[in-house]
């Protein structure tokens, strides 16, 4: 299909906009090769209303059986390249078979739409949304273009947000227990929390707390996991005695998160986990990992 | 290896020095075209060169006071950061995101500083995040200077009473508790330190923690100049806090400078009000601190200021200032098993001086002092350690040079108990300053008793004490010492003669124990003494209530010849017979005759038994017969007795000139000018013309033995006592003698046998103008001399 595409000029332009392409929010988003281009920011319900433009080059006939707009939303596995999983899709049709001579502008609405799950860009994973506009052809292929546009779904506060507290050790070597004020942040919260130390027999060097984030794909004996650490940030200096207790306070707008994923249609899943690392002078590591949900909130202007 | 280590360590600062001058470039640069996220990713790299262990307290010190530097300027450039509309609470938010805990607390304080400033927060809520938040830094070095940053550019912004950040009601404790909690936090790092590393470097901590020490005691200091501590606070909150961590770090090195910072940062009526909750600690501190250095600045501290503001001293009183201290002592002493006995003696030097100076009145307290140190020092014999002597050379120094009066010092009974533990070299020395005491300050001593007591406390020089009597003395310091003993019996007097009996009783008692070395030394000066005493009573000799007790000069004699026999025991004849004399003048004009005869037959004893030596001989018969001469209480019998014995002694000295001198000089026994009873001519004549056979002697010897006739020096001295008597009036003395004399000697001089002397010729040839003077003078005198031919 492509190979025509090159071998004969597409004999039209196509281009999409939205309704409100000049108000809304626009978000960067990284293509394929890398480049960063602005696109506009949905949310699930919304409607998504816009306009195709078809113009044919001058004095060019463009023939077609149909043309057609729909919104896709696929999620795609790299190691499964070049498959798309549509959970999403929707149809218009725009124009019944004919001829077009001069430029046309087709109307298109999408009226609340269910957009569940958010757009991604992970390692093995990509969750994407499309707008992918088609003129069908006889003989020739047809002209097919597409706009993405980044979804992001928001959560209100929740009404639940227990703490997380635990005491965790090496027996007669370490005893710590540590509290985080919520295990549920959103993705400008600041985690603020204590770490008290109980026993201290080893010599720790320093204490860090790292923010992890898991993400698997694909299920069964194809599952793949990768762990990336996005945060280090260190919380003590030194060797603290028992009875000492040490602040927390982990401000997380500096880092690219993403809400917490849980089992995207069946898909993947992304997690993040709170990593508390104890380094003592022989640079032995002690951990202790903790999930923490993330959600995007409603931010009230 | 050390210098290896201090290499490597130059090195290390050159490249921490080197690495943060970089990023400060870099971060200048950043600031001055206004970028914050460089600035702070600058800043943030270069205060990451404080993240080093490698280096000493000292040289991290320096490599801090540079970074305090750039952060000046940071904190400058957050203030402009504000004034171009960032808001101070996302600069403070901004500055957390930095990874590492130790550049991004620097800069929290900087931009805190910022914040109070800007007053859109409460200061008390941002200093409490910053002081909760320094926690992250459980390394004792970077903590320490991490808090001591806080502590720098927090102390101007303190929410004090008064200040420009002051608060709510509560405002103070607010600024309190944050200098308290920092101050807290700073101590227990610094104790750390002592317990982090190898135990063999434990010496190479101490001396690293001790160059630390002022950036923890520098909170007291700030406590001190916080408006709002007044004492109430002071006592309440801030002195049993500051305590609580002083005793709960269980660190001697930390309680000793702790300790001593708070007496020295905090006013002194403070302590005095508070003076109990101080005291308590003490007995709480671990044992190997040096309480006695601390607690003795206390009370120094306290004496001066009692000695500076007068109005202060009811205050002393009303808190019990003395007793509580002196049970804080007690309690020390107690709790502290092992202090050495220097330890327990400094203690109560200083109390005693704090006493002194505080209550110079109560003399009771001072003796209390010094009955509690002889309870310590009880039960461990004689004190051998050198220091522990010399402070209680201290102690019992004290009272002395308080009250420039022995007298005083003398009413604590206490006193020479302690005495008893010195060592007797030291003494001797206490004895030594108590009389120098006496001397300095010319304090009589005027009854027995104290007599008796001043002797106590000297009696290391009065007397060999157990085990000294084969030290060897050096001879100098020995005289040096006894005369000073002397002096001080000058010192004794009363004007009343019984008291003064008494005195010179108690005296000679003490004295008499002393030994035959001292003997010379101290047996002299009470004998004039007494004879002092003698020559005020002889005007009352008749007892006017005829009591048989009173002192009479009779007693004191009887007294005497005892004190003097012991001088003849030793034996010192020569003095002892001096002495004798002495009295026997004294019994003379006391008209006491059997008393002088007494004492003229020890003497003449004495002279025959005792000295042999021939120089001796000659003074001790020039003393007799001088001393005899002015006597006039003996009747006929006894002075004839005694002339002649006199008499008798000269022609018996062993060399003929002095035999010629002694025999000449008897001359005068037999006539004394003013009494008519006694003017024997006869006799003078024979004593003169038996002096003349001597020398007529003395000159053939001399002739036969070195062929020379010697000198005519006798011959004139006889001439000139011819001349003596013929003037006063003896008839046997003649012209005709006169002139016979006269020509033997200008026969004499001009043999050629006579050595020629030219004293002797100038003798003669006075004598001669003398008498030409006499005829020429004319009157009675000239008459006389007239038929003199010259």
């Amino acid at each position: 299909m492509n190979f025509l595409i090159g071998a004969f000029k597409p004999p039209c332009n196509v281009s999409i906009t939205f309704a409100d392409g000049r108000t809304r929010k626009q978000v960067s988003l990284k293509r394929d090769n890398g480049q960063t281009i602005m696109v506009p920011l949905f949310q699930s319900q919304e409607s998504i209303m816009g306009e195709v433009v078809v113009e044919p080059f001058q004095g060019k006939k463009l023939e077609h059986t149909g043309v057609k707009i729909e919104l896709l939303g696929q999620i795609e596995l790299y190691f499964d390249k070049g498959n798309f999983y549509d959970f999403t899709s929707l149809v218009r049709e725009l124009d019944v078979p004919g001829e077009l001579y001069e430029r046309k502008t087709y109307p298109f609405e999408f009226s609340t739409v269910e957009m569940p799950y958010e757009s991604y860009n992970g390692i093995n994973v990509r969750l994407r949304y499309i707008l992918k506009v088609t003129i069908s052809r006889n003989i020739v292929s047809d002209i097919v273009d597409s706009q993405d546009f980044v979804v992001r779904n928001y959560t209100p506060l929740p009404s639940i947000n227990n703490s997380i507290k635990m005491e965790v050790g090496i027996e007669d070597c370490l005893h710590i227990e540590f509290e985080y004020g919520k295990s549920k942040v959103h993705l400008k919260d600041v985690i603020i929390g204590k770490i008290y130390f109980l026993l201290v027999r080893i010599k720790i060097k320093s204490m860090e707390l790292e923010i992890r984030r898991r993400e698997s794909t694909g299920s069964g004996p194809n599952t793949y996991v990768e762990t990336e650490t996005l945060a280090k940030y260190e919380l003590m200096d030194g060797a603290p005695v028992r009875g000492e207790s040490i602040p927390v306070r982990l401000f997380l707008s500096p880092y690219e998160l993403t809400p917490t994923y849980r089992n995207i249609n069946n898909k993947f899943s992304v997690k993040y986990y709170l990593n508390l690392v104890l380094v003592d002078e022989e640079d032995r590591r002690y951990f202790k990992q903790q999930e923490i949900t993330v959600y995007r909130l409603l931010e009230t202007p | 290896m050390m210098a290896g280590v201090a290499e490597d360590e130059e090195k290390w600062l050159a490249a921490g020095i080197a690495g943060l001058q970089q990023n400060a470039f870099y971060m200048h640069r950043a600031m001055d075209s206004n970028n914050l996220r460089d600035a702070l990713k600058y800043s943030a790299q270069m205060l990451s060169e404080l993240r080093t262990s490698k280096l000493s307290p000292h040289k991290y010190y320096e490599l801090y006071m540079r970074a305090f530097d750039e952060l000046r300027k940071v904190e400058i450039f957050f203030k402009e950061e504000t004034q171009r509309g960032c808001s101070v609470v996302d600069l403070y938010e901004l500055v957390q995101h930095a990874g590492n805990i130790l550049p991004r607390l620097y800069l929290l304080c900087t931009v805190g500083s910022v914040y109070i400033k800007s007053k859109e927060a409460p200061a008390k809520d941002i200093l409490k995040d910053l002081v909760e938040m320094c926690r992250g830094i459980q390394h004792p070095l970077r903590g320490l200077f991490l808090r001591s940053y806080l502590s720098q550019v927090s102390r101007d912004k303190l929410p004090d009473i008064g200040s420009e950040y002051e608060g709510d009601a509560d405002t103070i404790m607010d600024a309190v508790e944050f200098v308290l909690q920092n101050f807290t936090e700073m101590n227990k790092l610094w104790v750390r330190m002592q317990h982090q590393g190898p135990a063999r470097e434990k010496e190479r901590r101490e001396k690293e923690r001790s160059e630390l020490r002022d950036l923890v005691g520098k909170n007291l200091h700030v406590l001190s100049q916080i408006e709002g501590v007044d004492l109430d606070l002071y006592k309440e909150t801030v002195l049993p806090r500051v305590l609580e961590q002083v005793v709960n770090c269980k660190d001697d090195i930390a309680q000793h400078y702790l300790m001593d910072c708070i007496i020295q940062v905090f006013p002194d009526e403070y302590h005095l009000q508070t003076l109990e909750i101080l005291l308590d600690v003490f007995p709480q501190l671990q044992p190997s601190v040096d309480i006695k250095t601390v607690l003795s600045q206390l009370m120094e501290r306290l004496s001066n200021y009692a000695a500076l503001s007068a109005e202060a001293l009811p205050e002393f009183l009303q808190v019990e200032a003395f007793s509580k201290l002196n049970n804080a002592i007690g309690k020390v002493i107690e709790a502290q098993a092992d202090m050495p006995v220097f330890g327990a003696v400094t203690l109560y030097s200083s109390l005693l001086k704090f006493s002194l100076h505080v209550h110079p009145d109560r003399l009771d307290y001072a003796d209390q002092v010094l009955g509690s140190c002889v309870k310590q020092l009880s039960g461990r014999g004689k004190i051998e350690d050198s220091k522990a002597t010399k402070q209680i050379v201290a102690l019992l120094s004290a009272p002395l040079e308080k009250y420039n009066n022995v007298v005083t010092a003398l009413k604590l009974s206490n006193y020479p108990r302690v005495l008893e533990y010195l060592d007797n070299e030291t003494n001797k020395v206490m004895a030594s300053v108590v009389i120098q005491s006496v001397m300095k300050n010319n304090t009589r001593i005027t009854t027995a008793e104290k007599v008796e007591a001043l002797f106590e406390l000297i009696k290391g020089l009065i007397k060999d004490l157990d085990g000294t009597a084969h030290d060897e003395v050096d001879e100098e310091d020995f005289k040096e010492e006894q005369n000073s003993v002397a002096r001080l019996i000058q010192m004794l007097h009363n004007d009343d003669p019984e008291e003064m009996f008494k005195i010179i009783s108690a005296v000679r008692k003490h004295i008499l124990s002393g030994g035959s070395k001292r003997l010379p030394f101290t047996v002299p000066p009470l004998v004039f003494s007494s004879l002092k005493l003698v020559r005020q009573l002889q005007g009352q000799e008749e007892n006017p209530f005829g009591d048989e007790a009173a002192t009479t000069p009779k007693k004191i004699f009887q007294l005497l010849n005892q004190i003097i026999e012991a001088l003849a025991n030793i034996p010192v004849p020569d003095l002892a017979l001096r002495l004798y004399l002495q009295c026997a003048e004294a019994a003379n004009d006391c008209d006491l005759e059997p008393v002088a005869y007494e004492f003229f037959t020890q003497a003449y004893i004495l002279y025959e038994e005792e000295i042999s030596d021939s120089k001796a001989q000659i003074t001790a018969i020039h003393l007799i017969i001088g001393t005899l001469q002015r006597m006039h209480v003996f009747g006929v019998e006894n002075r004839d007795t005694l002339t002649h014995k006199a008499t008798g002694y000269s022609a018996k000295l062993l060399k003929k000139p002095d035999q010629c001198r002694a025999v000449y000089a008897c001359s005068h026994l037999f006539w004394v000018d003013d009494q008519d009873n006694m003017k024997d001519g006869e006799r003078v004549l024979l004593c003169l013309k038996r002096a003349l056979r001597i020398a007529n002697a003395a000159q053939q010897m001399s002739n036969v033995t070195r062929g020379t006739t010697g000198s005519v020096t006798l011959f004139v001295e006889i001439l000139n006592k011819y001349l003596y008597f013929f003037e006063k009036g003896n008839p046997q003395i003649t012209v005709a003698a006169i002139q016979s004399l006269i020509e033997v000697i200008t026969c004499e001089m001009q043999s050629d046998t006579s050595a020629a002397d030219p004293t002797a010729d100038a003798f003669f040839a006075s004598t001669l103008r003398y008498i030409q003077f006499q005829k020429q003078k004319g009157g009675a005198a000239g008459e006389k001399y007239g038929p003199i031919k010259v």
